[in-house]
């Protein structure tokens, strides 16, 4: 089965359970957005899905084209073709962008991700990078900072999108991509989703706004109250939700 | 000699490995009068160095050890040899070269560096140096490049004019030490106006159990010439503690520029306790790059004295303090003159439990007017059990000057190392990114070959394979 399966999915954070048996059949080949308060667990289901060593899997299943992949430490888990567009991208000092993003592309060829799809030298890299860091509507210069270090908020999740474009995944998280971001940004970070869009790309949109989903049409949306996902349905629960917020849900 | 590059491959990291050798002679262990004075009458030295080297040793046996800095008191004075003269011969071409020692070499990835090297190389094998070339038209310039002891019988004037003048046996337990038993290291002579374009490099290795090495290295710089030394350490790994304690001395005269670049990687039994000093006259510029990988403890402040107007020094170190090690080091700056700078970088990281220390002096004399100073010493500690401590010292008695100091702690977090891991990066690539991106000071002012190989070296102490 293509995809990224979750099955009865229990997380604690410091022996608190945060994800309390969670199910999501998320294909590929589909754009998927999930909504939910404050605090219900989205950043954490990210976070599991990637590997971040913190969160504990209690019990439960993550599978991703036909393997589970919980006990994959996070590069191996990007080796198979996943991507997480982070809500709070780190600031890192001493690592240029171009070279952080060449030397992921080095350990993806590396694992044999489809070596082919990748840049053949650093040149071709070059090349590659500067065409789509102009499409996001980042200068020249802006590669050679160090990673996220004095990017403005809309910088940083634009240079999420960057990264995506050039890791070319299979699947993505994009953890409140749409936070912080101007009118325009929205436009060009919603193209660039659009952009990806396959039968071999699947994506799951983290947002708390309509906005971004009016420009990437949603094929599913869930939404998530306290570690669960309590509705499911298409681009009209995203209005409902807008229109009513989460009370009702709640009470589900 | 077939030499035509002038970069030395260092593969600092394959040399846990160790030769049987038959030593021509090996001093009985431990210290006394008839072995400094057996030492010089091997050596066949001159009246005066063996008066020095006896008032050396009375020196040591006064002094105490320091009382501040690293745990030294398993350092077993009467279990080293203080002599160990592998091969009565001395050669000057790579063929005459005994076939075991080139072994080694080969391992240590000398041979190649034989291939490729344009500038001359001295490779230090025990006490000796067995194996000296250096290029012609260097020669034809009046350069010297010799092994310290063959330099004393060549040029004893010189010799004598300058040695121990910077770093006098009094200095300290160990500058009086080495200059009780000292043996091998470089001497460098650079006449007036010439530049030495390609860096001189020599190469140490201790191979010998229990045995303390102790080269001693002078470098004079004649006015206005310019020269770049390196040395590259590396010593196998034993299960008794080996001592290496060397002494260099620098002079730099009006106009002159000396580099001075060390890449230590002992191995994590030796005390590597290093005195290294220069003296700056007008306008000269001293520059000590200095990178501490390896060794059970280093203690190590390069210095300059910049004793005339305009003199420079630039001190930019690097330590990296693993499981067991203690990185001891730092820089000294001492300003005697009026409008003299100094600028010290200093990085240190530590891992597993390592303990990385800055210690640093900056002194400026009283009348020292217009003097620039600047420190900026950076910390990155890797884990909970690692430290870091910072000791600075500032003697100021002048008020006409401008100093700057920086220093600060900084930490990799989980969040760090998860966000480079996501996107495909392994674990112990990501720490090796981080702490590359640190040094990056020290690793763009070494020679290409040497930067790869540092960054190597780096790399491979993330993935742990080190113990
Ligand atoms: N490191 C941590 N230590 C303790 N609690 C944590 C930690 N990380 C997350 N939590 C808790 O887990 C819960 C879920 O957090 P999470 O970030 O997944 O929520 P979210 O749905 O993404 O919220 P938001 O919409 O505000 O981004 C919160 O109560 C949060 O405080
Ligand atoms: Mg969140």
């Amino acid at each position: 089965m293509k995809g990224l399966i979750i099955r009865n999915l229990h997380v604690s954070i410091e022996n608190k359970e945060i994800l309390k048996g969670l199910n999501l059949n998320l294909e590929t080949g589909k754009i998927h957005a999930i909504m939910g308060p404050n605090a219900s667990g989205k950043t954490t289901l990210g976070c599991v899905i990637m590997g971040h060593p913190k969160y504990k899997v209690k019990k439960g299943e993550i599978i991703f084209k036909g393997k589970n992949i919980l006990e994959l430490p996070a590069d191996q888990r990007a080796a198979l073709g996943l991507y997480l567009g982070f809500q709070y991208p780190l600031e890192i000092k001493g690592i240029t962008f171009q070279h952080f993003i060449w030397r992921s592309i080095l350990a993806l060829k590396e694992k044999k991700r489809n070596g082919d799809i990748f840049p053949k030298n650093f040149i071709e890299f070059k090349k590659e990078l500067r065409k789509k860091a102009d499409i996001l509507g980042f200068d020249e210069k802006f590669i050679e900072r160090e990673i996220n270090v004095g990017f403005s908020g809309g910088e940083k999740k634009r240079a999420e999108i960057l990264q995506m474009l050039m890791l070319k995944p299979e699947f993505v998280i994009l953890d409140e991509i749409d936070s912080g971001l101007d009118v325009d940004s929205v436009k060009i970070v919603a193209q660039a989703i659009e952009s990806m869009r396959s039968e071999n790309f699947g994506a799951l949109l983290i947002t708390h706004y309509q906005r971004i989903l009016n420009y990437v049409k949603p094929d599913k949306v869930y939404v998530m109250v306290d570690g669960r996902i309590v509705k499911q349905g298409t681009f009209e629960l995203v209005k409902e939700v807008e229109k009513f917020g989460y009370k009702v849900f709640e009470k589900v | 000699m077939r030499n035509t590059k002038n970069i030395l491959t260092l593969d600092l990291k394959k040399y846990d490995f160790r030769d049987k050798v038959d030593y021509v002679y090996t001093a009985p262990k431990g210290l006394t009068r008839e072995i400094v004075e057996e030492i010089s009458y091997l050596k066949e030295e001159p009246e005066w160095m063996r008066k020095f080297r006896l008032e050396s040793f009375d020196i040591f046996l006064k002094k105490s050890l320091p009382e501040w800095g690293p745990d030294l008191s398993e350092v077993d004075f009467d279990s080293i040899s203080y002599y160990v003269k592998p091969t009565d011969r001395k050669s000057a071409s790579w063929e005459d070269v005994p076939d075991y020692i080139k072994k080694t070499f080969e391992k240590l990835g000398i041979p190649e560096a034989e291939r490729k090297f344009l500038a001359g190389v001295g490779a230090q094998y025990d006490s000796e140096v067995v194996y000296h070339n250096i290029k012609k038209d260097l020669e034809k310039k009046g350069v010297i490049f010799l092994d310290t002891d063959t330099a004393l019988k060549e040029y004893p004037d010189l010799f004598k004019e300058y040695f121990g003048k910077v770093v006098p046996p009094t200095d300290n337990k160990f500058a009086a030490l080495n200059s009780a038993v000292w043996s091998g290291g470089s001497f460098i002579y650079v006449p007036p106006g010439v530049h030495v374009d390609f860096p001189l490099q020599a190469y140490f290795r201790i191979n010998a159990a229990s045995m303390g090495q102790f080269e001693r290295t002078l470098i004079i710089a004649d006015e206005y010439s310019f020269i770049h030394y390196i040395e590259g350490c590396t010593a196998p790994t034993y299960s008794s503690y080996s001592l290496h304690s060397a002494v260099v001395e620098i002079i730099a005269k009006k106009g002159a520029r000396v580099r001075y670049t060390t890449i230590q990687n002992w191995a994590h039994n030796i005390y590597n306790l290093v005195t290294k000093r220069a003296v700056a006259y007008r306008d000269a510029i001293v520059e000590w790059v200095d990178g501490n990988i390896g060794s059970k403890v280093t203690m190590k402040y390069p210095c300059v004295i910049m004793k005339e107007k305009g003199a420079r020094a630039e001190i930019i170190s690097v330590s990296y303090a693993g499981k067991g090690q203690h990185q001891d080091t730092g820089a000294k700056v001492i300003h005697l003159a009026p409008y003299t700078s100094s600028r010290i970088i200093s990085k240190s990281v530590s891992k597993d439990g390592g303990r990385a220390s800055y210690r640093g002096l900056v002194r400026i004399v009283k009348g020292a007017k217009g003097v620039k100073s600047n420190v900026n010493c950076d910390a990155l500690i890797l884990d909970e059990k690692s430290r870091s401590d910072t000791y600075p010292y500032m003697e100021i008695m002048e008020e006409e000057v401008d100093i700057g100091h920086e220093a600060s702690v900084g930490r990799i977090s989980e969040e760090e190392i998860f966000y480079l891991t996501s996107r495909g990066i392994p674990e112990s690539e990501a720490y090796a990114l981080v702490v590359l991106g640190f040094i990056e000071p020290l690793t763009k002012e070494l020679p290409m070959e040497y930067a790869v190989e540092l960054n190597r070296l780096i790399q491979l102490e993330m993935e742990g394979a080190l113990g």
